[in-house]
């Protein structure tokens, strides 16, 4: 999808979030010179090709109790990437399942997904099922619990 | 918050309707106005329960950076290498971790060469080593918190 100068005007102006009114679109409209149907139209193709991931409440798990929240990093042979990247990002507690770069010899950690919970204890005990129960005993892993949190803003894209 | 605001939060964390009257095609859903929906919703906001009330951006399909970046500050400069950090607009959040690699920040760049020159600029600043580690592949995004 090509995004026109109007899109993204589009894009910056509800970035930070939709009218709470009974017409979002048609306020969003107004700001930006729209009529409410092309702000539907256009918002709905963003959608469609993937531009805008999801639309609606985006929480701060923090404040919902979620204070419990490990980064656990894989050291994964090459091969076996896709197989352990797939079977982690099925389990129900984890919320994002990424490959990323290693930097070695510092960091040879490849795999990388994060476990919320509400409890630090349970977080543990549950990342030790799921390696019992999935047999990855011989994958390195480290788990980095969250201390405090510096900084949370929604990101400013454009 | 009641079992209403929880219901709000588990389903609306999944999706939201595209259409003239969004809010209330939303409440219908769930039992109750659109009055209502939009009261809940900003109250929620207000507690700060709510980080935001919109889209979720892909930022690399919009042309933007987007990387989770990692540093090994040693203890005493720890309060201050935090704060040069969180100084950069760019950096989206940052959090401490109990390792050796005890800072953990995503840099949200305008365009996706922006980032090294970011990281280069936080190297300068702290004088410390920045480790950049993009994502090369996505297995699961999902990210929403059953409450």
């Amino acid at each position: 999808m090509v995004l026109s100068e109007q899109d993204r005007r589009l894009i910056v102006e509800i970035q930070g979030g939709l009218p709470l009114s009974s017409r979002p679109f048609a306020v969003v409209g107004e700001r930006i010179g729209l009529c409410e149907q092309a702000v539907i139209e256009r918002v709905s193709a963003m959608q469609e090709s993937g531009i805008i991931k999801r639309l609606g409440i985006v929480v701060r798990h923090h404040e919902l109790g979620y204070t419990s929240n490990a980064m656990v990093v894989w050291d994964v042979p090459d091969e076996r990437l896709d197989e352990i990247g797939n079977i982690l990002g099925a389990q129900e507690c984890v919320t994002l399942c990424y490959q990323r770069t290693r930097r070695l010899p510092d960091w040879p950690y490849n795999l990388f997904c994060m476990i919320h919970g509400k409890e630090r204890d349970r977080v543990s005990a549950y990342i030790d099922t799921l390696v019992e129960d999935q047999g990855l005993h011989d994958i390195p892993r480290k788990v980095l619990f969250s201390g405090r949190r510096f900084k949370q803003r929604g990101a400013k894209y454009l | 918050m009641d079992d209403i605001d929880r219901a709000i939060l588990n389903r609306l964390q999944g999706g939201f309707p595209i259409c003239e009257r969004p809010y209330r095609a939303a409440a219908e859903q769930l039992g109750i106005s659109e009055q209502q929906l939009i009261r809940r919703l900003k109250s929620m906001l207000d507690h700060k329960q709510l980080s935001r009330f919109g889209p979720m951006y892909h930022a690399e399909r919009l042309g933007g950076g987007l990387s989770l970046c990692a540093m090994r500050v040693p203890e005493a400069e720890f309060e201050q290498v935090a704060d040069q950090v969180n100084a950069f607009q760019e950096v989206a959040h940052n959090y401490a971790r109990d390792h050796s690699f005890n800072i953990w920040f995503v840099l949200a760049t305008e365009t996706p060469g922006r980032i090294d020159e970011v990281v280069a600029e936080i190297e300068k600043v702290t004088g410390l080593r920045v480790y950049n580690l993009p994502k090369k592949e996505e297995y699961f995004v999902g990210l929403k918190f059953e409450v």
